[in-house]
């Protein structure tokens, strides 16, 4: 319990000290806002779906617990390259443990950023339905980012460098953003678009945020915390499972 | 309380441990010596499991590391060779976690941790974060983290790398208390071989993955019939320098031996 909480901790130390690199992971986040919320804005709403602003709002949160969860979990490289990962791997306390609390710490900070993020999208006039369903939303990001955290730490458990990251990136990170929904409505779709949709665990992710932000839902609330708390167990438990097969 | 029988190591085509057998005894402070590249630090991982071996049996205080691996890891303390330090935490809380990682009670967590950084000069340094601190406060800070709890077995991979005359001193001084006063086993590699001289009880030569000698410095000395264990050595292994197969962090300490000549 002890290990979990150390190792919890750490992450959180090490978000909150790098300033820098909060802001910087703010730009993305602010671009997809501003530049498409106001940019195709007039076309969405000619097209009778309302204010994109309070459609993508959502989708741009759910992108950064995605990122930041993925990236989190990704930095075990780091701790391999800067040697840190050694002194956990040694330590008398068993693997899945040492996983999951660093695991865990990952998704916090992806749930930070994301509250950070959602704080930019109110004051850029994002307008979410009702007050109440905040609690709401906060569970939608604590799952999601569970389930990306696990998958990250699944991915950087099998990597031995940093050479392997652009990979993932381009073929596994940014196809999960852009088939999730967060840029689009789910209804509507092509049928092999949709079905590659239903796929992605950051849909249901997404469509849990739209439906505690805006009220409305495509999969409904019971759907999207099924699938993300199995997927959160399935990426775990590949999480851990590799995370005890590393050698150094 | 170690004992390695054939034990192999390969990495693809090569063979980095070949075939060693070895025994520590409890209470032993056991050196292990050898060029660059000879396969100290590998057989070193393998041992704590962070490695698994090609081949051959480990027996860690009755245990099998490779299989009963947590248990296992209750039994040992390690300072590595490489860095091994959160750089974005202060020395005090690489300390702490430490500390916690191996389930040392609070209140003698927090004597302790003051104790080493003491005793290690850091103390006053113990809320500046790592990265910030020089190589030597690094290694010293390791070494302060690595006697924290008190195991059974202490490995000791090249702990004075990169340490002043006063830092190698208390190191070693610590290390002998630890050893008559707890009886703690101690592994150790140094390149160093006063020090391996001064404080050893056994010494095994390792050289191309290969046991070449193995026994007390005086029967080294005598077998060779050489003055020094450092004469004694090179009789052993040869005086060719091994950087064929050198990795980085290998030439990088080529580098400053030369700078420091
Ligand atoms: N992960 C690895 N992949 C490939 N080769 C490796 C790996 N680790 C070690 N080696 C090789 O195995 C050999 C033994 O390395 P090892 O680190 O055990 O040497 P060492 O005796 O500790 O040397 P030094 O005194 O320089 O620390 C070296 O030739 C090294 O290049
Ligand atoms: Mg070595």
């Amino acid at each position: 319990m002890g290990a979990v909480y150390i190792l919890w901790l750490r992450e959180l130390k090490r978000y909150v000290r790098s300033r820098v690199q909060i802001l910087a992971s703010l730009g993305q986040p602010l671009l997809y806002l501003l530049v498409l919320g106001f940019g195709l804005g007039p076309v969405f709403q000619q097209s009778g779906n309302g204010s994109y602003l309070q459609f993508i709002a959502p989708g741009v949160i759910g992108m950064t617990v995605l990122f930041t969860s993925i990236f989190s979990g990704i930095g075990l490289l780091w701790d391999r390259q800067f040697g840190f990962l050694k002194e956990t791997l040694v330590a008398p306390v068993p693997r899945t443990t040492i996983m999951i609390g660093r695991t865990l710490g990952g998704a916090t900070v992806a749930m930070l950023q994301g509250t950070l993020v959602l704080a930019v999208c109110l004051i850029a006039g994002f307008r979410p339905v009702s007050l109440a369903s905040i609690p709401l939303a906060f569970l939608f990001m604590a799952l999601t980012a569970v389930v990306f955290a696990g998958l990250g730490t699944a991915i950087g458990s099998a990597l031995q460098d940093m050479q392997g990251f652009q990979l993932v990136m381009n073929f596994l990170v940014m196809p999960i953003f852009f088939l999730s929904g967060a840029l689009f409505p789910l209804t509507n779709l092509p049928k092999v678009l949709g079905a590659v949709t239903k796929l992605d665990p950051l849909s249901y992710g997404v469509d849990g945020l739209r439906s505690a932000l805006l009220g409305v839902s495509h999969y409904g609330v019971a759907v999207d915390i099924l699938v993300l708390c199995v997927t959160a167990t399935i990426f775990m438990a590949l999480g851990g499972y590799m995370f005890s097969k590393i050698q150094l | 309380m170690i004992r390695v029988q054939n034990l192999v190591k390969t990495f693809g085509e090569f063979t980095a441990v070949n075939d060693i057998s070895f025994e520590v005894r409890e209470g032993e402070i056991f050196a292990f010596l050898g060029p660059n590249g000879a396969g100290k630090t590998t057989t070193i991982k393998m041992l704590t499991t962070l490695l698994k071996p090609a081949s051959g049996e480990i027996e860690l205080d009755g245990l099998n590391p490779v299989v009963q691996s947590n248990e296992a890891r209750k039994r040992f303390g390690i300072v590595f060779q490489d860095p091994s330090l959160d750089g974005e935490l202060t020395a005090y809380e690489n300390m702490e976690l430490h500390g916690v990682l191996y389930h040392v009670p609070r209140k003698i967590r927090n004597e302790r941790i003051e104790r080493l950084l003491k005793l290690f000069e850091l103390w006053d340094r113990r809320n500046t974060r790592v990265k910030e601190f020089s190589g030597g406060m690094k290694r010293r800070l390791e070494i302060a983290r690595g006697l924290l709890h008190t195991p059974k077995i202490l490995f000791l991979d090249e702990p004075t790398l990169g340490l002043d005359p006063q830092s190698r001193n208390q190191l070693w001084t610590h290390v002998k208390h630890l050893n008559e006063t707890e009886r703690v086993t101690v592994f150790l590699t140094t390149h160093y071989m006063d020090e391996a001289d001064r404080v050893a009880h056994r010494i095994a030569i390792i050289d191309h993955g290969k046991i070449v000698a193995q026994g007390s410095p005086a029967e080294l000395k005598e077998q060779t019939s050489t003055e020094s264990l450092e004469e004694a050595f090179l009789a052993l292994t040869g005086s060719t320098i091994r950087d064929e197969k050198a990795g980085s962090i290998d030439q990088m300490r080529q580098m400053a031996k030369m700078w420091r000549r």
